[in-house]
């Protein structure tokens, strides 16, 4: 009994909970669906064939943790995943800046997917036990997965930085690069508070921030010569939970919606 | 053991149904011929994902986007273990992975015309899954008795995720054929634009001399003709039975010869698309491989100098 009064059931959630889940579970489907969609742009482009093979592997997964998180928000709001994955406009997708930029050089690729994992693995680690049963069953799940990106990402990290010359002045630029949309990953909407606080995550949001740059701060300290790295969390530049997108993401959804707009009304 | 001795008991040995493997000797006429065949099928699969790739970020719904990544990714797959098959072969020549991939953003090795094809619509890439596939696991179930062994043992995994693909194009297939109008003028566009690229796909009528020798061997034990039949048998009933036409007015069984008869491709016109790279996609598709080859040689370089 003490543990039904713990969770949090679909059917008893408040209004104003139903709403707060919904915005954080979009922030999580459009994050995958759109990172996915960008891994999936490599293939026939990478570096070897077996990465090709790899990383659409990775692309998969990524979009099938998509589908997962837009079916839990079909059950709340009653919207197909379809839908929910292809007929929203730009406005209103939550996805950071970061997943949207355009996939740039491996080098930009790789730290992009890495820094992007570890603060994945943080916000299911926030997940396992949340009160909201079927997203931590979810997250158990999905954390199987990362784990596996994980260490394929730190592998190409360690071994891209270790190495002198063109490898290595590419790494730092794109560090410098996806440094600048980190803020816009790292927020959590309007109402990561509450999130918290109701128990849908089991960490605060500062904590899981702190988290994460202590791991980035340790990155930068491993890549010996480059200077040290101390970041401050700003939420004022932050765009992507509001909706606020690039140019990048328009074109994007163009392209996704292509064939569905030849003819709205037929099946596929 | 002199070379004509060991040649003819090479010959004896493949005619009566022996496996050859990659340690074994075996004559270079052999092996330029396997060379060949797998490095040109190889970078088929290899280019045979470009088309398709196209289609993944325009898949109309989530479960047709899942299903046409794995597919494509099933064919890079199939041209790594392919391209690991040539690399053992071609050791002798000083010839790597490296080599293999260089030859073909140079042009050098060749791969199935119909990759050099435009994927115009969703029908054409549901297509591709259908017909391509289904005409490469004819193509390829008649290499299963090859006698090169390794190529046999590949070949067989090849067939079983290529069976799959061909139920997923026959399924976006389906989805469209029972659809609008507009969606079966879209499919009819496809099968007119791809009919007579799948017949050459089969390759010339006539036996070459490269192809003879490949049939001494026994690297292939069926005739381009053959493999031809087998596919407008399997799958012409097929293309009716979703009440499309076919674009060739003569084409109908003869009982009599008990043979499909068919209007011819122009073969010319074919084969100068996959001989000098002259297809629609040919040079852009090729332009796509010399990013991955030559824009990311420092990521390989890095991997193995460190540097």
């Amino acid at each position: 009994m003490s543990h039904e009064m713990n969770s949090l059931a679909p059917e008893l959630l408040t209004g104003q909970q139903r709403m707060i889940l919904v915005d954080w579970l979009t922030q999580l489907a459009d994050d995958e669906f759109i990172i996915g969609h960008r891994d999936s742009e490599w293939l026939g482009l990478c570096p070897t064939v077996e990465e090709d093979v790899a990383f659409s592997s990775i692309a998969q997964d990524e979009v099938g943790h998509a589908v997962f998180y837009y079916e839990l928000i079909q059950e709340l709001e009653g919207v197909s995943a379809d839908d929910l994955a292809f007929q929203r406009l730009a406005h209103e997708r939550k996805n950071s800046l970061l997943v949207e930029r355009e996939n740039g050089d491996w080098a930009y690729t790789i730290v992009r997917h890495y820094l992007y994992d570890l603060w994945d693995q943080i916000r299911l680690d926030a997940m396992v036990e949340s009160r909201y049963v079927p997203l931590a069953h979810g997250a158990k799940k999905m954390k199987r997965e990362e784990y596996y990106h994980l260490i394929h990402f730190q592998h190409w990290f360690a071994r891209l930085t270790k190495c002198g010359g063109e490898a290595r002045e590419r790494m730092k630029n794109a560090m410098e690069l996806v440094e600048q949309d980190l803020d816009d990953l790292l927020d959590m909407g309007l109402y990561e508070t509450d999130l918290f606080s109701w128990g849908i995550l089991t960490k605060s949001s500062e904590e899981m921030r702190s988290e994460f740059y202590s791991r980035y701060e340790e990155l930068w300290r491993d890549m010996s010569d480059l200077s040290e790295r101390k970041l401050i969390f700003s939420k004022q530049i932050s765009k992507g939970r509001m909706g606020q997108h690039s140019p990048a993401l328009a074109s994007v959804l163009e392209n996704m919606t292509e064939v569905i707009r030849f003819d709205p009304n037929a099946q596929w | 053991m002199d070379s004509q001795r060991l040649e003819e008991e090479f010959v004896k040995r493949v005619q009566s149904g022996a496996k050859i493997e990659a340690s074994d000797w075996m004559p270079d006429g052999y092996r330029h011929l396997l060379i060949k065949l797998i490095h040109m099928h190889a970078v088929s699969e290899i280019m045979g994902v470009y088309p398709e790739k196209e289609w993944v970020p325009k898949a109309p719904n989530l479960r047709r986007k899942l299903a046409l990544m794995a597919k494509v990714q099933d064919e890079m797959g199939h041209g790594q273990l392919l391209l690991r098959i040539v690399e053992d072969l071609a050791a002798p020549y000083g010839k790597g992975r490296e080599e293999l991939l260089d030859d073909l953003v140079e042009g050098k090795v060749k791969f199935h015309n119909v990759f050099h094809m435009e994927a115009r619509t969703w029908a054409d890439a549901g297509l591709i899954g259908w017909l391509i596939d289904g005409a490469a696991i004819i193509n390829q179930a008649s290499l299963l008795s090859t006698s090169y062994a390794p190529y046999a043992r590949i070949l067989k995994r090849i067939c079983a995720e290529e069976s799959f693909h061909m139920q997923h194009g026959e399924n976006v297939i389906l989805s469209i054929a029972m659809g609008t109008d507009e969606q079966r003028k879209m499919l009819q566009d496809s099968l007119d634009y791809w009919w007579y690229s799948l017949l050459f796909f089969f390759g010339p009528l006539e036996i070459t001399p490269a192809a003879q020798k490949m049939l001494h061997y026994r690297i292939r034990t069926k005739t381009n003709e053959e493999l031809r039949q087998k596919f407008l048998a399997k799958y012409v009933p097929r293309i009716w039975s979703l009440g499309l036409t076919i674009p060739d007015p003569t084409l109908h069984y003869d009982s009599k010869l008990e043979r499909w008869h068919y209007a011819e491709p122009e073969w010319e016109v074919f084969q100068k698309i996959v001989s000098e790279n002259k297809g629609p996609k040919s040079q852009e598709r090729i332009a796509l491989r010399r990013i991955a080859q030559d824009q990311h040689k420092w990521v390989r370089l890095a991997m193995t100098t460190g540097i």
